[in-house]
């Protein structure tokens, strides 16, 4: 076998706790899928029949309930419970299901929704024989008004800097400004090797990585790498340029010491050789390929430990851990397959004048007289006459009475909007009531329970 | 006429009928019958006039027979003219024309009507032979020409021939290959050949976790493709290494042999490495030794037993043909380096940048030219590996190569195969150099182990090479990509070459690790060689 698949389902969504606080963030729908449907769907469709998920218990009652989750996916799912509160990274997770992992692993985030080849990405992995091979894209802003947002909000996210080489496939350098504490800081010898470097800034990590069977061995070894994007993938970028994994023969024996009790945490190397490494090195050395010119070093410049990214610049690669990243998906996800927007079991009368991008739900109920133009209707939901609704996001089991009008929304599930309301950019929690005639704009409507929550 | 002319005229007659019914087979030995019908005919003739006249037309008969019995063994097999001229007045096509042609002349009189009878007896011989041939219809004079140990050869590649095409799909489909699709409008001189391009790779239609085709394979396949290996000995230890982890993980299905089901196993696997990238020669060598080792593993054999036995014939194929050959090849060189040399070596051959290198471990003062060609630079590399040793290079491409030859002494080029009829294929742009050198009086030398030596037969370099990716040939100097959109124009065709045959006229010597060989020995070492199998 070559690779395992991972899904990592057990994250909270602590970027968007409106969403979440009832509806865990595996299961939100987009799209009326739920949203690790899409990198399950992603992995069937390149070929992997069976998938390691990751999640939490509640979740897995909800997977076996959800019929979509049942039909569609055909693969085997091999589910990990793992507790919900416990603090458990990403990386955690991995150690946990160390003794599961026979092979290389292909570790994908449950909120990735993306279209890419993943062939691209795990030729990168095979070819160069990498330890690391990641995904990433450029991101586009995002132009929808975020219900519950108030006025321009520039996102004071931290940049991510992300250094790569010419041919824009190695990764050099990767760093969160929230770890630089005094600017940017590149090593020597990474310029010595790699004078040419591009840093980019803009880019979305799509959570997709493959990652060589020894990194997780290394991982149970190393107790105190919790996350994949927070620790792991620095720590391995870095080290494809220490001097320890690079030569075997060490100058300043002392000098090696130090760098191994600065490493402080990481008390076993990455062992990166294979069986037959001496063929291996027999062809590398016939071969006349080098990648980079210029210098008087051999291909990789003699490293063992490679890091390779994908950059994608078009098509579709998304995130969904924010709310504003939650509309846009449910905007750009119908266009991942081609299942009629309207569902069968959907009763839509004549009179009723729907878009063409909108997507209704099963046994939704539709009445005459209603505009149903860019949206999303979940299943089951009643829609009363005379409603107008645009741009909005509805989920399953909810209750709009008539002459309402809904505009740029997000109704959670089972929640009941009063007749004649008239709802612009707000946000209505799970199971809420609007009163009738309610006029609300831009607001986050959620229980008394929830806000008590920081 | 004479008298044996009217009665061998009808059955020749015949003979010619049935010779122009049933195809060419028969018109080479009609046509020798008719030439001794001529004959005989002509020596009746004779008979009649002078002595004297008899001696010039012995001459002219060892004229005519000369040609005859160079035309009759190279034509004939050994067994059937043997039955049908032995009784007969003319010679055998034995090398002994001379002496034997002339007893019937002496002999003539007597010998006129055991002549005749001879040669109406040979008539029948021919006419039963004739009808026997017809009612059986097989072919058999082209089989026998050959020596008796026939060898398959590989089939040409045939892009251009639909119906070869359907077959490759069709056999590409039974082993759950996908097809990988040409690319880009291909010359017409090479439009029988692959064309393919480097961003549409094969693994686009396999499933990501490769479950038909073993991962290893999966990841050789990309990085000849990719070029990540390439230069023919790092392709065949790549392949090697890659088999060996296909033996490892390999184990035998219930009911079935090792030695038949492996190579089951691995003849899918080889047709995707040829979709990837075609096999080279060396390739191919090493796996029908692999194939014939699997073969000959005895079938009481325990698994375990047999794959250590697989895994250690391997190493030792690689340590004897690669590593050790290179050593004694570089050995042999050496000596023909001296002291104040000129060296020209074209392109990055892994065997002469180790020769070079192990002559300057021997601290013989040389000093060495590396020619390089566009597009894959390979020099370049070349250059590196020489320059990181210490020894001082000169670099050109190879449109100056005939400026810079009066300075040289000595070329070495590197091979990727030497064919059965002493030409010697490389990378392209060697035969050029090869072709210099002789006009510039420079010798010229090939080092080539002997895993590299097929028994392909080759002339020119259209017949059968390699395409490599058109897009390589484009190029973007100061901001501007001329040929970016070749493709639009419809009399445009792009041509990337990858090999070119040199004759043996312009090599002067093949160093291989069996000694110093002329180009033209290369079938009696293939000879010797499958005689030791």
């Amino acid at each position: 076998m070559e690779l395992q698949a991972v899904l990592m389902a057990a994250g909270g969504g602590s970027r968007m706790t409106d969403l979440t606080y009832n509806t865990p963030k595996p299961m939100l729908p987009v799209g009326n899928k739920p949203l690790m449907w899409y990198p399950l769907n992603l992995l069937e469709r390149v070929g992997f029949e069976e998938v390691i998920v990751i999640t939490t218990k509640e979740v897995q009652k909800m997977m076996v309930a959800d019929p979509k989750m049942k039909i569609d996916v055909k693969m085997k799912l091999d589910v990990v419970c793992i507790q919900e509160d416990g603090d458990m990274g990403t990386a955690d997770a991995l150690r946990h299901i160390q003794q599961k992992i026979k092979t290389d692993v292909l570790v994908v985030s449950c909120d990735l929704i993306t279209d890419v080849a993943l062939h691209e990405v795990v030729d990168l992995f095979r070819a160069h024989n990498a330890t690391l091979a990641m995904l990433m894209s450029n991101a586009h802003e995002f132009t929808e008004t975020v219900p519950g947002q108030k006025g321009k909000k520039k996102t004071a996210e931290q940049r991510d800097f992300v250094g790569v080489d010419q041919s824009g496939k190695r990764l050099l350098f990767m760093a969160n400004e929230a770890d630089l504490e005094d600017g940017l800081s590149i090593r020597k010898s990474i310029m010595r090797t790699h004078p040419r470097m591009h840093i980019k800034t803009g880019l979305v990590d799509a959570h997709l990585y493959c990652l060589k069977k020894a990194v997780v061995d290394f991982l149970a070894d190393n107790k105190s790498i919790s996350s994949i994007r927070g620790e792991l993938v620095p720590y391995l970028v870095r080290k494809q340029f220490s001097k320890t994994t690079n030569s075997p023969k060490i100058k300043d024996d002392a000098e090696n010491q130090n760098q191994k009790t600065n490493d402080g945490s990481t008390n076993h190397e990455l062992l990166i050789s294979s069986r037959d490494e001496s063929l291996l090195q027999l062809a590398q050395e016939r071969s006349c390929w080098n990648d980079h010119r210029g210098d008087m070093s051999e291909a990789y410049h003699g490293g063992k430990l490679r890091c390779y990214v994908h950059i994608i610049d078009q098509g579709l690669c998304c995130r969904v851990n924010t709310l504003a990243a939650y509309i846009e998906a449910n905007r750009l996800a119908p266009k991942l397959f081609e299942e009629p927007a309207v569902h069968p079991s959907a009763g839509i009368s004549e009179r009723c004048q729907m878009g063409s991008d909108s997507i209704i739900g099963a046994l939704c109920q539709v009445a005459d007289k209603t505009s149903i133009k860019r949206s999303t209707l979940g299943n089951s939901t009643t829609v009363k006459e005379k409603v107008k609704v645009t741009n909005s996001i509805i989920m399953h089991g909810v209750t709009i009475e008539e002459g309402c009008n809904i505009q740029g929304s997000v109704i959670c599930s089972n929640a009941v909007i009063g007749r004649g309301a008239d709802l612009k950019y707000c946000l209505v929690g799970n199971g809420q009531r609007i009163e009738p005639e309610a006029e609300r704009t831009n607001e986050v409507i959620v229980g008394t329970d929830q806000l008590m929550e920081i | 006429m004479a008298d044996s002319g009217v009665t061998d005229e009808p059955i020749t007659k015949d003979g010619v009928h049935r010779a122009k019914t049933e195809g060419k087979e028969l018109t080479k030995e009609e046509k020798q019958r008719l030439r001794k019908e001529k004959k005989q005919q002509k020596k009746n003739k004779e008979r009649k006039d002078e002595k004297a006249s008899q001696e010039s037309e012995k001459k002219k008969k060892n004229k005519e027979e000369k040609p005859v019995s160079a035309a009759a063994p190279a034509s004939q097999p050994p067994t059937q003219p043997s039955t049908q001229k032995a009784p007969s007045a003319v010679p055998a096509p034995a090398p002994v024309p001379v002496p034997v042609s002339e007893t019937p002349a002496l002999a003539d009189k007597p010998a006129k009507s055991k002549a005749d009878l001879k040669a109406e007896r040979r008539a029948r011989q021919e006419a039963e032979r004739a009808s026997k041939q017809a009612a059986t219809s097989k072919p058999k004079a082209p089989p026998n020409e050959l020596q008796p140990v026939v060898k398959r050869l590989p089939e040409h590649v045939q892009v251009d021939n639909p119906g070869v095409l359907k077959k490759l799909a069709k056999k590409l489909e039974r082993q759950q290959i996908p097809l990988r699709s040409d690319y880009g409008y291909k010359v017409s001189l090479f439009s029988h050949l692959h064309q393919y391009s480097r961003k549409a790779p094969l693994t686009q239609q396999l499933s990501i976790p490769s479950t038909v085709i073993h991962p290893a394979i999966v990841r050789l396949g990309l990085q000849y493709s990719q070029g990540i290996v390439a230069g023919s000995n790092a392709r065949s230890v790549a392949l090697l290494h890659a088999f060996k982890q296909v033996i490892r993980d390999y184990t035998t299905p219930p009911n079935e042999e090792l030695s038949r089901d492996l190579v089951n196993k691995l003849k899918p696997y080889i047709s995707f490495l040829n979709q990837c990238r075609p096999l080279s020669a060396s390739m191919g060598n090493a796996i029908k030794y692999i194939k014939k080792e699997i073969s000959n593993i005895p079938s009481q054999c325990k698994e375990e037993e047999a794959k250590s036995k697989l895994l250690s014939c391997i190493e030792c194929y690689i340590d004897e043909k690669i590593i050790l050959a290179a050593k004694a090849i570089a050995k042999s060189s050496i000596e023909k380096i001296n002291n104040g040399d000129v060296i020209l070596v074209y392109g990055c051959s892994s065997l002469v940048n180790h020769i070079l290198c192990e002559a300057f471990e021997k601290n013989i003062k040389f000093r060495v030219i590396v020619v390089d060609s566009r597009p894959r630079l390979e020099g370049r590399e070349a250059l590196r590996r020489l320059v990181q040793r210490g020894i001082s290079c000169t670099y050109v491409l190879i449109s100056a190569v005939s400026y810079i030859l009066p300075e040289v002494s000595k070329v070495f080029l590197g091979a990727h195969a030497l064919l059965a009829n002493g030409y010697v294929m490389s990378r392209v742009g060697t035969s050029q150099i090869a072709l210099v050198a002789k006009a510039f009086n420079v010798p010229v030398l090939v080092c080539c182990e002997t895993y590299k030596f097929c028994e392909r037969v080759q002339t020119d370099s259209f017949v059968s090479n390699e395409l490599d990716d058109p897009d390589d040939l484009i190029v973007t100097r100061k901001g501007k990509t001329q040929l970016e959109h070749w493709q639009d124009v419809p009399s445009l065709g792009l041509l990337n070459l990858v090999y070119d045959v040199t004759p043996p006229d312009f090599v002067d010597l093949v160093i291989t690790d069996l000694g110093m060989i002329p180009c033209t020995s290369v079938p009696v070492v293939l000879r010797v060689k499958n005689v030791d199998q």
